[in-house]
């Protein structure tokens, strides 16, 4: 051996594990990642930790008894698992929902996707180590939020309110009202965050550039939600394929041009107020009425299939029903948005450090609910 | 809003270039031959009028004396969609081509198929399963499980 | 300058034990080894208090307020239950070295207190070369984490172990350049000279040198946003993972005990030790490092963490040339004007700083980002 070759340092790569119980993996989720000291050559995503089988329970439940297992899904944002099982499940069987009904299907959306993405942007910035602070702060917004829920239909977490043909029950008389006043604090909240963080240097830093999915790979990846959004792919389905009554309203769709984690973290907080200004409009305008259609809660749609789809907060929630006219549906598949959303995970982190593999992952904002389902 | 073509709008369009591969045509959807599926979807993937470029989502029913393989296709710039599903028949070794390489979206989609329906996607770079630990016996989506 | 010219004429000569000390060498000895051993605890457990509550009352939560008036008895909860736990050696680890590693970690920590003014010539061992051996032994306690992180057998510490060795060894230099620049003011590196010398605080003499030794002290013992030995949203806890039980008690121990240490170092330098009208000398030093501590629960909270390299470019691109150019500064103030009015020198040296800061850190780049795989 030369004395060059004596000297250079032979090293070789080892696999971490980022086991399936860590403190920011979002839930049960697993990646085998190679490392070379501290670039990343490559990782192995292992899912399958929350695996609880429903849409094999689905052919045994009656179409109404599965809707509470919708909110366990994506268990952040239940509202809108409710939401796009409903709408598949009238588009299968031909009802129409009551005007009341749709509004108030507006209102509770829009304010879960207020609350996902306070906790989205919370335990993203939590990732990048900023300790809990801003994460503690989106909580507190996410409180008053889940306060209203609360009013609206008893529940915090899995709140099954919508049912087939309209929703479960109606407002109180306090909702409007303690309604019209989050409303009027929350913009003030997210400028405030907005001002905090948006020229941090240790922030821009630590996301500008990094993680960067270019737009031809999102579209090819099936990537959709805000992750397809900030890498410059327009294509949002309130505004491409609507649903409900999205037509009726006016807002803008927040775009990024460079795809990194700095640029889906700021279409997350213009969404929030977009989603604001959505509430306003539907607020002014909700008119009087029943908040269900006469159908049967043991509905038997008739036979066929029907795929029904929503911009749920993290993305294309889509729920695919197959029907033969019995209580109980024959198929029932849901598009799982996180999990087509980790398809592009190995391409965002290969080269970077294992600092940017946690602020990567967290910028795509998973739950493990949705991709084990 | 996204129009959903219908089966019989394409179904002409593929029996000219690929006669023979059309098997159905629904109201919505068309059933192709599996042999040709890799071909049709690579036209209806690259042909300008119809640039299907975004993979919505792959599932696989199970009728009992065949497998349905169903995608949904949308093109992103024309703003239509399209439903085409494909059939295997027999339970033993139910095979269809994987579209791995046109959409890359159907990664760990067909590994969940394969998973739980049994269903083989060939050219598939990584066909494990994907819930379940290896080692498990049994596909649980089929009907005939449990 | 006028200070300078005074502290060389009227220069004091060592003395082991002060003239008015009653009692012989091993009397005094005795007398603040106890003294020091206690001060270290109990400001580790107030010290404890009030990053805790601080952090909470920051976050917007309330912190520990159960166990005693105000939780004040938190800390004491803390220590008991971790005692209490059992003392988990991995099977694969080496015995020894993990055994050993504590306390290698701890010892040089303790041994900073003893030069460390209390009163004029109240200190455990009065040094002519008192700043030059706090410089040396703070750099043992590095050998101690790394002993803790390549003695666990596991990939998460010794990952953790390599960033702090990296980190400490690049924030030597800035420390000690940021050092000399005080030692240049004082003209002595004994540290009751340097006390006896600011009848006007050296922060406002050397605010570029404040600094620079802030942010490197807070790099050298882990805290944020330097954190990432530790950083729980990545590795887990860094060297100390495998730790439990009286070991973990210390390695908890030593990170306040550290954090503490450098406040102690910069109000001896910087804020004019135990100087101060009204309280007590004594009391002067303990609010002193309590204001100093409270600065860095304060950055800790603020802000999201740098990844390694970064942390690196960060001390060889941006603080290590002003810490130059203040040292070049200082030395030319010192040679040519040792008898300009102090306010006058004062001004030039903020101008300096808030010149060279804004400067610098405009062409200066965190990081180095991607590298191809």
């Amino acid at each position: 051996m030369t004395t060059t070759e004596m000297m250079t340092l032979k090293t070789e790569p080892f696999v971490l594990n980022f086991g399936p119980v860590h403190p920011s993996t979002h839930g049960v989720y697993r990646m085998r990642a190679t490392l070379d000291g501290e670039v990343i050559l490559d990782i192995e995503p292992v899912v399958g930790y929350l695996h609880r089988g429903i849409e094999k329970l689905a052919e045994e439940r009656t179409y109404s008894g599965f809707i509470p297992l919708t909110d366990r899904l994506d268990y952040i944002s239940p509202m809108s698992n409710n939401l796009g099982y409903c709408l598949a499940v009238e588009k299968l069987a031909g009802i129409k929902v009551p005007e009341r009904a749709e509004y108030l299907r507006v209102i509770m959306a829009e304010l879960q996707r207020l609350a996902n993405h306070c906790i989205a942007v919370g335990s993203f910035l939590n990732d990048t180590g900023a300790y809990y602070t801003p994460f503690m702060y989106a909580f507190r917004e996410r409180e008053k939020i889940v306060d209203l829920f609360d009013m609206a239909c008893g529940q915090r977490l899995t709140y099954n309110y919508m049912r087939i043909g309209g929703v479960s029950q109606d407002i109180p008389d306090e909702f409007l009202p303690a309604l019209k006043r989050l409303v009027e604090q929350l913009p003030r909240w997210v400028d405030e965050y907005d001002v905090l963080l948006k020229q941090n240097e240790i922030l821009l830093a630590r996301t500008k550039g990094v993680g960067v999915l270019p737009r031809e790979t999102a579209i090819n990846c099936g990537i959709s939600g805000p992750v397809a959004r900030g890498s410059g792919v327009n294509w949002d389905l309130r505004k491409a394929d609507p649903y409900s009554i999205y037509d009726r309203f006016e807002f803008d769709i927040p775009q990024g041009e460079a795809g990194d984690c700095y640029d889906r973290y700021r279409v997350r907080i213009e969404e929030m107020r977009q989603s604001l200004r959505i509430i306003k409009q539907a607020m002014n305008d909700i008119p009087a009425g029943p908040v269900r259609a006469d159908v049967p809660h043991l509905i038997r749609p008739p036979k066929g299939e029907a795929y029904a789809h929503i911009e749920a907060p993290k993305g294309e929630l889509g729920y695919y029903l197959v029907s033969d006219n019995s209580i109980a549906p024959y198929r029932c598949h849901i598009r799982p948005t996180s999990l087509i959303n980790l398809t592009a995970l190995r391409e965002m982190v290969k080269g970077w450090k294992v600092a940017d593999l946690i602020a990567i992952f967290g910028s795509i904002d998973i739950t493990m609910g949705e991709v084990d389902r | 809003m996204t129009v959903a073509l219908s089966g019989k709008d394409i179904a002409s369009q593929l029996e000219e270039k690929f006669p023979g591969s059309v098997e159905e045509t629904g109201q919505d959807s068309l059933v192709v031959k599996s042999d040709s599926l890799l071909a049709v979807a690579g036209y209806l993937k690259d042909t300008g009028s119809l640039a299907f470029d975004y993979l919505n989502y792959i599932t696989a029913v199970d009728y009992y004396s065949y497998f349905e393989v169903v995608y949904q296709l949308t093109s992103l710039k024309h703003n239509h969609s399209v439903i085409i599903k494909s059939r295997c028949y027999g339970r033993e070794n139910p095979a269809v081509p994987s579209v791995v390489g046109l959409w890359q979206s159907a990664d760990f989609q067909e590994r969940e198929i394969y998973d739980l329906m049994g269903i083989k996607f060939e050219g598939h770079p990584n066909l494990k399963r994907l819930f379940l630990w290896e080692g498990f016996q049994g596909h649980p989506l089929r009907k005939d499980y449990l | 300058m006028a200070t300078v010219d005074f502290i060389v004429q009227n220069q004091l000569p060592m003395q082991v034990v002060p003239p008015d000390w009653p009692g012989g060498y091993w009397w005094h000895w005795l007398f603040f080894t106890v003294v020091l051993i206690t001060f270290t605890l109990i400001m580790v457990m107030g010290v404890i208090y009030v990053e805790r509550r601080g952090l909470g009352r920051m976050q917007s939560r309330l912190g520990p307020n159960r166990v005693g008036p105000f939780g004040l008895l938190q800390p004491v909860a803390d220590a008991i239950k971790v005692l209490l736990k059992e003392n988990i050696v991995p099977d694969k680890a080496d015995k020894i070295v993990h055994w050993l590693a504590p306390v290698i970690a701890f010892a040089p920590v303790l041994m900073i207190f003893a030069v460390v003014p209390f009163q004029n010539g109240a200190l455990l061992a009065d040094l002519n070369i008192g700043i030059l051996y706090v410089v040396a032994i703070s750099s043992v306690a590095t050998v101690g984490v790394f002993m803790a992180g390549w003695g666990s057998s596991n990939k998460y510490s010794l990952l953790g172990a390599m960033r702090n060795v990296a980190a400490v060894v690049s924030y030597e230099m800035p420390l000690v350049l940021a050092i000399i620049g005080v030692v240049l003011v004082a003209g002595s590196l004994s540290m009751n000279q340097i006390v006896l010398s600011q009848d006007i605080p050296f922060i406002l003499f050397q605010p570029l040198g404040f600094l620079i030794f802030f942010a490197a002290g807070c790099a050298e013992i882990n805290r944020s946003p330097f954190d990432l030995m530790e950083a729980d949203q990545e590795l887990v806890a860094g060297f100390h993972t495998e730790y439990s039980g009286m070991k973990f008690a210390m390695f908890y121990l030593v990170e306040y005990a550290e954090a503490i240490a450098i406040s102690a170092i910069i109000t001896t330098l910087f804020l004019g030790g135990w100087r101060g009208p009204l309280l007590p000398p004594w009391l002067w030093v303990i609010v002193k490092i309590f204001v100093v501590f409270f600065l860095m629960v304060w950055t800790r909270s603020t802000f999201p963490r740098v990844r390694i390299d970064q942390l690196m470019a960060l001390a060889w691109k941006f603080l290590f040339p002003l810490a130059l150019i203040n040292l070049f500064v200082t030395a030319i103030q010192v040679l040519v004007w040792p008898d300009a009015l102090p306010w006058v020198l004062i001004i030039i040296n903020i101008a300096i700083m808030v010149i060279l800061v804004v400067s610098w850190s405009k062409f200066f780049k965190l990081g180095w980002g991607r590298l191809e795989v």
